[in-house]
């Protein structure tokens, strides 16, 4: 019985691998690809690890596998958050049928400043936004 | 029935290995590149996994770790690299 719950979740963590390893074949720019590898690929992982967890059923490796499925649920967003970015401001190009890029028009890729659309406005006699803004 | 699934599973990270390492080499951008890579290295993540269950080795899940933990790593030193004025695009 065990051995059966084992062989569908390898299945089918296998499965969510190969459709984040699809996804980042066929998808068209970098931030769609870095979506399909992030929640897809993160989900095959944990799957595959729940499986060994379940297969072995001994204390120590359940308390591992479970560590490391809080782990890739901790670092897969921050990776492929800070590889985005880094994409972004590199000038990756976006797919055609991007509708909306709403850093278009705030960010300025020669200086890396990005603005906030609150420049230059006063709330109270006190200004919004610090006028000199630091690199980030 | 186990071993069908393990086979089965080896099939199926080899295929996605395959389908990522054929973006790593097209690119077209380095961050591209880099996305692929860590897919990658969460793909031979899974494979540790498995060849754990295959062997009855537990020992295997350490390597995993330090897998995941090492990718998630270069990840971020890539992406810093890039930002601090690496390798343009343009």
């Amino acid at each position: 019985m065990s051995e059966l719950i084992v062989s569908v979740l390898l299945v089918s963590g296998a499965s969510f691998v190969i459709l984040a390893a699809l996804g980042i074949l066929r998808l068209p720019d970098l931030p769609t690809r870095m979506h399909a590898s992030t929640k897809a690929g993160a989900m095959g992982a944990i799957l595959i690890m729940s499986a060994v967890a379940l297969h072995f059923s001994e204390s120590t490796v359940v308390a591992r596998a479970i560590a490391f499925i809080i782990f890739i649920l901790l670092t897969t967003p921050i990776a492929a958050h800070v590889i985005g970015r880094a994409g972004y401001r590199t000038g990756a190009e976006l797919w055609d049928g991007t509708i909306k890029d709403e850093l278009r028009e705030r960010y300025d890729p020669g200086t890396h400043q990005l603005e906030s659309g609150l420049e230059g406005k006063t709330e109270g006699g006190m200004p919004l936004q610090p006028s000199d803004r630091s690199e980030m | 029935m186990l071993n069908i699934a393990i086979n089965l599973v080896y099939l199926m990270f080899s295929l996605a290995l395959l389908f990522s390492f054929i973006r790593l080499t097209l690119g077209p951008s380095l961050a591209d590149r880099v996305v692929a890579l860590e897919l990658i290295a969460s793909v031979v993540v899974g494979f540790v996994g498995v060849h754990a269950i295959d062997t009855g080795v537990s020992s295997f899940l350490d390597v995993a770790i330090v897998i995941a933990l090492t990718a998630f790593l270069a990840a971020i030193g890539f992406a810093r690299f890039l930002e601090r004025g690496g390798v343009k695009d343009e």
